[in-house]
């Protein structure tokens, strides 16, 4: 493996690319100038924190420091998932609903193949565990928020239709049923179209990180194929376990819809 | 058959409330709008939070699930909600009842709901619920958006069913002269005072 060693003088030119960038919206009054030279300033900061982290880490292998990590980005991902929805379940079960479900699909899928399928020593070596787990949260926390953002919102939107439906006599499961499919079904639409693109229309980010740091491009794909299924898993069943529990919380034990149990967040 | 009986009925948007309609018996409800004549109605189908008891003969609300005692009370809202394409694909029966006394022909069941009128739902909307056969009506300004023609099918429709299965009848109209005409009793509700008898 030769890896080209990037200088901070490479990464100042391409830091340049933002500035001119910033530059160049200031006549053009497209105001995103400040925007974006935070969000560049919160890329290096956050980066680099994780790479020191990641660096002690790795020098010092101990389950309870991965575990530990691990908590934090699952608390992190769950509060991300919460504050993207404009429609919130009160109380803990807006921050609860997403956690857990990611908890349960990101971990266990994780775990899953660090044991079986990657088989390191010891099978935590955080040099696997961590950046899988944490494309795992990334991507599964992407497909719960954009699901529990849809049924809350299409629940509002008919809420005419699902009571006239309970006033007929039909039970909850089969009101919801549509806007629960439909919801589970748009978390999952980005990562069905990535794998069905992906190599033909761009290069998968780990996959070309992997090459750009020497890894033999078969090598790389093989890891990359991996991880895609591994993404497919952890979206799809955290989140049908989202939607699930977040359906159920629509409705009370009469089979009434509660609509007082999601708040709009302004 | 049985008796509608609503014994200290009160949630958020309703002071407690109690009354009684005989089986096949029409009691009429009208006041103005915040009196909670819909809120009440709601209630009674179990739609919303509640404290008190609702019984249809000796049937008490809480002892079966909600869809089946809503399937024995039904309620007609206000405004009527379609969910699938064609009006047929909404009744389970195959032989439907009522269609001809609303002034329908059989075509109507291949129409498309985006096509249909205010008025044409209305009545839609009232077949789809005796099709049901619910034990007791909840109407929720049942005739609100018809003509007079239909005003009356509508009405000699709802009688027919009322004395024809023994049902009691709970009517929301704003209408003096039409509960005149369908009412055995008349209840008016205001904000302040809801359970004071006329």
């Amino acid at each position: 493996m030769n890896v080209v060693s990037l200088t901070p003088t490479d990464l100042a030119l391409a830091a340049g690319l933002v500035l001119a960038l910033a530059a160049l919206s200031l006549p053009m009054g497209l105001a995103i100038g400040k925007q974006l030279v935070i969000a560049g300033a919160r890329t290096v900061v956050q980066l680099l924190l994780v790479g020191l982290v990641l660096n002690v880490l790795f020098d010092n292998v101990n389950l309870g420091w991965i575990t530990l990590i691990a908590m934090a980005m699952l608390l992190v991902a769950g509060w991300e998932v919460m504050a993207r929805q404009r429609y919130r379940l009160i109380g803990w079960w807006g921050f609860g609903v997403g956690s857990v479900s990611m908890f349960v699909s990101t971990f266990t899928i994780t775990i899953l193949v660090l044991l079986v399928v990657i088989d390191t020593e010891p099978w935590y070596a955080p040099r696997y565990a961590i950046p899988l787990l944490g494309m795992m949260l990334g991507n599964t926390m992407t497909g719960i928020a954009l699901a529990l953002d849809r049924l809350t919102q299409s629940t509002r939107q008919q809420r005419g239709l699902i009571e006239n439906r309970l006033m007929l006599g039909h039970t909850w499961k089969q009101v919801i049923e549509d806007i629960r499919n439909d919801s589970i079904r748009s978390g999952m639409i980005p990562t069905i179209n990535a794998m069905a693109v992906a190599g033909i229309v761009s290069l998968p980010g780990m996959m070309t990180g992997q090459i750009l740091a020497g890894t033999p491009p078969l090598e790389a794909v093989k890891y990359q194929i991996l991880i895609m299924f591994m993404l497919a898993g952890g979206t799809g069943f955290g989140t049908v376990a989202a939607v699930s529990v977040a359906v159920r919380r629509l409705f009370d034990e009469r089979e009434r819809l509660r609509l007082e149990r999601i708040r709009e967040i302004s | 058959m049985s008796r509608l009986r609503v014994v200290k009925l009160s949630n958020k948007f309703l002071r407690p409330i109690s009354l009684s309609v005989p089986s096949g018996k029409c009691l009429c409800l009208s006041g103005p709008s915040g009196a909670g004549k819909t809120v009440l109605l709601r209630a009674i189908a179990d739609l919303d939070l509640s404290h008190g008891k609702v019984f249809l003969g000796n049937l008490e609300h809480m002892s079966v699930d909600g869809p089946t005692w809503r399937r024995n009370v039904g309620l007609l809202p206000a405004e009527s909600h379609w969910w699938l394409e064609r009006v047929g694909a909404h009744f389970a029966e195959a032989q439907i009842i009522g269609l001809e006394q609303l002034g329908f022909g059989a075509k109507i069941l291949d129409r498309r709901i985006a096509g249909l009128s205010t008025g044409e739902r209305q009545r839609l909307a009232l077949l789809r619920l005796l099709n049901q056969r619910p034990k007791a009506l909840l109407l929720d300004e049942p005739t609100a958006s018809l003509d007079p023609k239909n005003v009356r099918r509508v009405e000699k429709l709802i009688a027919t069913y009322r004395s024809k299965h023994k049902i009691p009848v709970l009517w929301v109209s704003h209408d003096l002269r039409q509960i005149k005409r369908v009412g055995d009793q008349h209840l008016r509700m205001t904000s302040s005072d809801p359970d004071s008898m006329k």
